[in-house]
């Protein structure tokens, strides 16, 4: 559990930095070309990242419960 | 092979890569409706293909619990075939999302929409044939049955009726090949974006199927304890 609120704080944390890189930034930044189709990536990659982070956090959770049951 | 975890992150890394470069890859412009949603087949179509092969190995184990009934063999059956519903479902509504700016409506009744929807519902009987019945080895066995039933029906509705008739989607009349994708619309750039997607997506789905059947198996260790 907290290896895996580290990798989210982490995670976060990156995105903050990410948008306070955007606000400063002039509109010639790479967010900011090709019609700004990069900010849909960054989103869809934002959620696809949080979604596998979910699904592995469940995994470790049954993986701890099915060590417990060997154990008994 | 789904204890070990390389292929979690095997499925991460091709759907990054599919979400990524699959919105710049270079896609052939068919018609003035397209456009940029044929970049849809890296997203709706392998739901399909996900979905396919995820009832395959449902099936699959349906049949061995037959042969070999133990629990386990149940417990995989059914976890694939529900991650398989899902992504059925997840394929109608992307389906009709798309649908609503290609073809003017999100449900126009074309057979492979109206196939697909009937195979849906077979399989959600599946888990209604189940929940009704609370004597385990008896649920266990009739759904085994049911579900190598619904398979045969899956063929047909997706499969052979579409063709048979005019569809909106590529293919039909059963000429130009599978009824789903038109393979020719594809060009070398697409598919190198396309098959990593189903692939990535299916063993995504394979992994939330391990973590249904391994919840499976261990509430009835924790029941019978």
């Amino acid at each position: 559990m907290n290896n895996f609120k580290k990798s989210l704080t982490t995670f976060l944390s990156l995105f903050i930095i990410l948008s306070v890189d955007a606000q400063e930034a002039t509109n010639a930044d790479i967010m900011r070309s090709n019609g700004k189709i990069y900010v849909v990536v960054a989103i869809i990659v934002t959620i696809l990242t949080g979604l596998f982070l979910y699904v592995a956090s469940i995994d470790r959770k049954l993986t701890r419960l099915e060590k417990e049951q060997i154990k008994k | 092979m789904i204890q070990k975890f390389w292929w979690k992150i095997l499925a991460f890394f091709l759907l990054l890569y599919t979400c990524i470069y699959g919105f710049f890859v270079k896609v052939p412009r068919l018609d003035d409706r397209m456009k940029e949603t044929i970049r849809n087949m890296f997203f709706h179509v392998p739901m399909w293909f996900g979905m396919m092969i995820l009832l395959t190995v449902s099936l699959i184990y349906a049949i061995k619990f037959l042969k070999n009934p133990t629990l386990k063999n149940d417990a995989y059956s059914t976890a694939f075939a529900a991650t398989g519903i899902i992504y059925g479902v997840l394929g109608l509504i992307t389906g009709a999302i798309w649908a609503n700016y290609q073809w003017g409506m999100p449900w126009s009744g074309d057979p492979k929409q109206n196939g697909a929807a009937i195979a849906i519902l077979i399989y959600m009987a599946y888990f209604v044939l189940r929940g009704s019945m609370n004597d385990e080895d008896k649920k266990a066995r009739i759904s085994a049955v049911y579900n190598i039933f619904a398979f045969f029906m899956l063929f047909p509705t997706l499969w052979i009726l579409p063709r048979l008739t005019e569809s909106l989607h590529p293919g039909g009349q059963g000429s130009e090949g599978n009824p789903g994708i038109n393979g020719k619309d594809m060009d070398m750039h697409m598919r190198s974006v396309f098959y990593p997607a189903v692939i990535g997506w299916t063993l995504l789905g394979v992994w939330i199927t391990s973590l249904r059947f391994r919840y499976i198996l261990l509430a009835d260790q924790t029941n019978n304890a």
